[in-house]
């Protein structure tokens, strides 16, 4: 069974998606994305991932978004003054979106549709059963580790799970991500300091 | 009837309403009349204190002034009756909805501040816990809904429709996105030295184990006693108190920023930008704004206390005589009234710290304080985080020599090089010789 906490965050979710794309004024616009996003932090809280649901808050509303409205703000945005789109943007904004709920009807089509149990049995079974004590396996987890020991009282480590999933299976491409991220930032600083430059 | 079923609902409702209202808001009402007086007392002024009980209003002689400790009630009974006035040229909604998205995230973030241990409640035989939602993200949940109160001041700003205000406004969006940085890398140091981000768990650890920052006594004892340095800890908590007296620096620096106090106030400053994002805003609109204020300087001061100062705990092995048969985790049933009282006076203690600091440290400068945050505390962030690692792998078993002088190395040469770019940075805009803003 579904919680009314659920139904109270898809409509958070779902009417700030609506209200982006309803209201011309763009700081309203940004307000509503945040207000979007808060709403898929609380799904997130609903599926027992904490910390991926306040990691939402904290990068996307908490940080991204506060830039987005900063910049909006400085450029003085006006109000979109377009009464009517073209064709060609009409005919794109109806085919990606049904192209991506094709996709996501297959996913959902060929998952099988078992619900997961959270809860105080199923986790200390899945410490017995999930996690291997074999160093090579994927899903090695030390004996006297802290995750261990929460799910064997009952709790779910979720952190301490993807920090270990992260920092060891898939290490090589969080360095990759990291590497990526800094080139990224590199090239902004480059790009901004090369108009100072030619301004002076 | 048996209605034992609806205890938790009960208990969390108690919980928020008690907290909430029973401790924060008053709190806040006090702390802005230990603000006026201990202005008062530092500028060699009086201060507030003619209100008292009213009895010339029931036809008495005289009032009772009683130190002026009513004035605060008298400030929330004027910010009510006052008039509200709203500007004709201001953008409508996002004027009305700022001062409450100041204030909103700052009470939501008490939920997950441990006020104390536990209480049995007699008869009954209920356990309560005294924290709102004991959440296993803590910290994180704390930053990420303080960093949506951003929010408040920056429309608050914009929608005033006014250029100070705006500058206001902006300049607060860019010093509180600035100084999240130092503050998340920061708090990492604690965070590896816990291995845990229940705020609950960790003041439990510092209560036997000793506080962060004054490791003087262990599970096994008090520090001058041999049992003491038996103990495998013992000598990892000193070296410890390196990086993390540095991330205790950096944290309470960055939360005065974050609160917008003094002497970070850069987007009320009366000097440049006449009040900053709240010039336009009257009456109750403008009291959330302080209460908002006042409740993330609450909130910081907390958690500040629950990283580095043991929260609630008594400290000094006394907690020990709060367990049934010294057994860890078995609190006595009126442990949790004790830690509470414990709890808000080391916050009372520390409000009064950050009240002294803003009436001593004069306002820093915009590029002054863009530089401490980017240039100063980023970096030592950064250090701070290589120093820890490398002190609890030197701890921890399994690794060789090689490794650990390779791990020293690195961390020279990383030092290095940061030390050398944040001076070549500060030379460079020295050279300007221009406040950039």
């Amino acid at each position: 069974m579904l919680s009314p906490i659920f139904y109270l965050f898809a409509a958070i979710t779902l009417l700030g998606g609506i209200g982006v794309i309803a209201w011309k004024n763009p700081v309203s616009s940004a307000l509503c994305m945040v207000a979007s996003f808060v709403g898929i932090a609380g799904l997130f809280v609903g599926l027992n991932a904490y910390f991926v649901g306040v990691l939402q808050v904290l990068v996307y509303a908490g940080a991204i978004m506060v830039l987005f409205i900063f910049i909006i703000m400085l450029l003085d945005l006006k109000p979109s003054k377009y009464a009517s789109f073209p064709p060609p943007t009409i005919a794109a904004a109806i085919l990606i979106p049904l192209v991506i709920m094709f996709q996501l009807v297959v996913v959902i089509s060929k998952t099988e549709a078992q619900p997961i149990l959270i809860n105080e049995a199923s986790l200390k079974a899945a410490e017995k059963t999930e996690l291997s004590l074999d160093p090579e396996a994927p899903n090695y987890i030390a004996k006297d580790s802290k995750i261990r020991k929460e799910l064997s009282e009952g709790k779910l480590p979720d952190v301490h799970l993807i920090g270990n999933k992260l920092f060891t299976e898939f290490h090589f491409p969080l360095q990759v991500i990291g590497l990526l991220l800094l080139v990224a930032t590199v090239g902004c600083i480059v790009l901004s300091r090369n108009t100072n430059s030619s301004q002076e | 009837m048996d209605i034992s079923f609806l205890y938790p609902l009960i208990e969390t409702v108690a919980k928020v309403l008690f907290f909430t209202f029973g401790l924060v808001l008053p709190l806040v009402a006090y702390s802005t009349y230990a603000e006026r007086k201990l202005s008062a007392i530092i500028q060699d002024r009086v201060g507030p204190n003619r209100v008292g009980i009213p009895l010339t209003l029931l036809g008495f002689k005289k009032d009772i002034p009683l130190f002026g400790l009513i004035q605060p009630i008298a400030d929330g009974v004027k910010g009510l009756l006052k008039e509200d006035f709203t500007p004709t040229y201001v953008r409508k909604f996002f004027f009305w909805i700022a001062p409450a998205l100041t204030a909103i995230p700052a009470f939501l973030t008490l939920a997950v501040i441990p006020f104390g241990s536990q209480i049995t409640i007699p008869f009954i035989d209920y356990t309560v816990n005294l924290t709102i939602a004991d959440l296993n993200v803590g910290p994180l949940f704390v930053f990420a809904i303080a960093s949506l109160s951003v929010y408040g001041i920056t429309f608050a700003g914009w929608a005033s429709n006014n250029k100070y205000s705006f500058f206001g406004g902006v300049r607060s969006c860019a010093q509180m996105i600035s100084y999240e940085i130092a503050l998340g890398l920061s708090l990492i140091p604690v965070l590896m030295f816990f291995g845990e981000l229940n705020l609950g768990s960790i003041v439990e650890q510092q209560a036997h184990g000793g506080w962060t920052l004054l490791p003087l006594w262990n599970e096994s004892g008090f520090i001058l006693s041999e049992a003491y340095w038996s103990h495998q800890d013992a000598f990892l908590n000193w070296f410890m108190l390196i990086p993390l007296g540095i991330a205790f620096i950096v944290f309470t620096v960055s939360i005065f920023a974050e609160t917008n106090r003094m002497p970070f106030d850069l987007p009320e400053c009366e000097t440049e930008l006449v009040g900053g994002y709240h010039t336009e805003y009257s009456s109750m609109k403008f009291a959330l704004f302080f209460i908002g204020e006042y409740t993330a300087m609450i909130v910081g001061s907390a958690i500040i206390i629950t990283l580095f100062l043991g929260g609630w705990s008594l400290g000094f092995g006394l907690d020990r005589l709060l367990l049934w048969d010294h057994e860890l985790g078995a609190w006595k049933s009126y442990a949790g009234i004790v830690h509470l009282g414990c709890f808000m006076t080391k916050i009372v203690a520390f409000v009064l710290f950050f009240i002294l600091i803003r009436w001593t440290v004069p306002r820093f400068r915009y590029d002054q304080l863009m530089r401490l945050g980017w240039v100063v505390f980023f970096e030592l962030a950064l250090i701070n985080i290589f120093i820890a690692a490398i002190i609890l792998m030197w701890n921890t078993d399994g690794f060789t020599t090689v490794p650990k002088i390779i791990s020293i190395i690195s961390l020279s040469v990383f030092s290095f090089l940061m030390i050398w770019l944040a001076k070549s940075i500060n030379t460079k805009r020295g050279s300007h010789s221009m406040p950039q803003s």
